[in-house]
């Protein structure tokens, strides 16, 4: 702060704007905090809370039963493989908008936001629409976990466009001339200088698109059909408990996608941060 | 030939995933003329519902806008202890399940909440009524104005501020006229975010509604009630005006993002 003036006026003017500011930060702080412990953490907390209101015992037995785990697995299954399929065509995508020029890639770059933009239960029905029942190309996906994948593919497809295009933006393309002027096919210049280079960027949009996927109902809750054991997802589960008046069973299983939640942004965010090592050597 | 084969497997995956599905809606919606989309779009409860849902976004709209702005301001330019702390919870909704917003909503407002038990003590009904669906579309939509301002006023710095500060303007003078004019287009663009995510929020509406037909039906609520009930027309409909509001959206993003994607 540029309080370090000799003359005594303006030191005691800036002073006191410093006490009453200080005040009104406090104050706007208090506001803002009551509002986000309302609105957010006093939720979450009744959450926790219920899930552990009838002890350990009771929890495990929910998260535990046969249903619960094999909707846990398919969610995380099928978050792991739209995660790998977002990390090599959402990488190319990113590539393909940076470095190709072609008519129509101003629309094309819009596009790619339609998922931010859409409901998530519209999503699902244009799937359907598609490749659905009455799909015009004869492709019929409705209660499969194909299209689970698929409508996970589809609310998940920016987040690595989206965090690589910057990184792609930023790269100078000294080291990839330089690989290629001495000998390096476009494969292996790719592999070896741009690949590890993009690897941070990759990173970051995986951690959203798998915490997106694991959480994610409306694209899935109508093309998937909700089979139990066969296409159901944890959050489908959770709201499977809750009709049944289970709020605390609900409650242990939605814990658990919160840990899960949690994990991912640690687990991923760790590994971005062991592969961008060398950047703070 | 190398050039074309990222060309074409990106743009065949984007018009698999995004595009052709997209088209289909609107293609499936008219399929059978014109006078049974318009019959579903002013069925009365169909009508409700599009209120609903304009109701519970110009409520969470403003008020996220406002808290967003305000947040930004304090991360940006004050200091206090547990900034880190306050930033994760800014951004904590992004990280959680609608049902997970839903349900934990769903158990502080229920009969035997913590909340819940006051209020309706006190006749207060917020579960299953609309107060409900207001606090889960707040709730789901709280990061977007507070993550598109803070990097913003990062980059701008507080010169001008400052410079406004020693001419003799008051906080709030300096404000209206120095800061909020320098971080318009990223507030526009978080609430244009915040717009959409309020407008398209299921999974928590889903839990916290009661899905009530007529009294607590939000417009995405309406979709699933239709398929449900074999009303293709009907959910094919109100699809086609939320992705015609989803489009409008889409232009307005790219409008007003800035421009540094695509080099």
């Amino acid at each position: 702060m540029a309080e370090s003036h000799a003359n005594p006026v303006a030191l005691r003017l800036s002073r006191a704007a410093g006490t009453s500011e200080r005040a009104g930060t406090a104050l706007s702080l208090g506001l803002v905090s009551t509002f986000l412990t309302l609105i957010v953490i006093l939720p979450i907390a009744a959450l926790v809370w219920e899930s552990k209101r009838d002890g350990a015992h009771a929890f495990w037995q929910v998260v535990s039963s046969p249903e619960a785990v094999s909707a846990f697995k398919l969610t995380i299954g099928a978050a792991a493989i739209v995660a790998l399929v977002n990390a090599v065509l959402g990488t190319v995508t990113a590539w393909v908008l940076v470095r190709d020029d072609f008519r129509g890639k101003a629309l094309v770059n819009s596009v790619i936001d339609l998922p931010f933009a859409l409901p998530t239960i519209v999503a699902g029905l244009t799937l359907l629409a598609l490749y659905g029942p009455r799909s015009p190309i004869g492709v019929n996906l409705a209660f499969t976990r194909t299209a689970i994948c698929l409508a996970l593919c589809f609310v998940t497809l920016p987040f690595v466009v989206r965090t690589v295009q910057p990184v792609l933006l930023e790269l100078d393309t000294e080291m990839e001339q330089a690989a290629h002027s001495l000998g390096a096919s476009g494969l292996v210049t790719f592999r070896r200088i741009v690949l590890p280079n993009l690897l941070p960027g990759i990173l970051s949009g995986l951690v959203l698109a798998l915490a997106r996927a694991v959480g994610e109902i409306g694209a899935v809750v109508l093309i998937s059909g909700n089979l139990p054991y066969r296409t159901e997802v944890s959050s489908v589960y959770v709201m499977g408990r809750i009709e049944s008046g289970d709020p605390a069973g609900a409650a242990a299983v939605a814990v658990v996608l919160l840990a899960t939640s949690f994990a991912i942004l640690l687990g991923v965010g760790g590994l971005r941060f062991l592969v961008t090592r060398h950047e703070r050597a | 030939m190398r050039r074309y084969v990222p060309r074409f497997v990106a743009l065949a995956y984007l018009t698999a995933v995004l595009l052709a599905p997209l088209t289909m809606v609107f293609w499936r919606t008219f399929q059978h003329g014109l006078a049974p989309v318009w019959g579903a779009l002013s069925n009365p409860e169909t009508v409700h519902a599009f209120k609903l849902t304009l109701i519970v976004t110009a409520i969470a709209v403003p008020v996220n806008t406002i808290f967003g702005v305000a947040v930004s301001l304090l991360i940006v330019r004050k200091r206090f202890p547990g900034k880190g702390v306050l930033n994760a919870f800014i951004d904590l909704p992004l990280a959680l399940s609608p049902v997970v917003v839903g349900l934990s909503l769903y158990l502080l407002y229920g009969r035997n909440g913590w909340f819940g038990s006051w209020l309706l003590g006190h006749g207060i009904q917020v579960l299953f009524a609309w107060p409900a669906i207001v606090l889960a579309t707040i709730f789901a939509s709280v990061p977007f104005v507070a993550r598109e301002v803070i990097p913003t006023l990062r980059e701008l710095g507080d010169e001008q501020e400052q410079a406004a500060s020693t001419l003799g303007a008051s906080g709030w003078q300096t404000f209206r006229r120095i800061t909020l004019p320098s971080i318009r287009w990223a507030v526009i663009y978080g609430v244009v975010l915040t717009t959409a995510r309020s407008l398209g929020e299921y999974g928590a509406v889903a839990i916290v509604s009661g899905r009530i037909v007529g009294r607590t039906e939000t417009a995405t609520l309406r979709v699933d009630d239709s398929y449900q009930n074999f009303d293709l027309t009907g959910a094919y409909s109100i699809s086609l005006v939320l992705a015609a509001t989803a489009v409008v959206v889409l232009i307005l993003m790219t409008v007003l993002k800035p421009k540094e994607q695509m080099a």
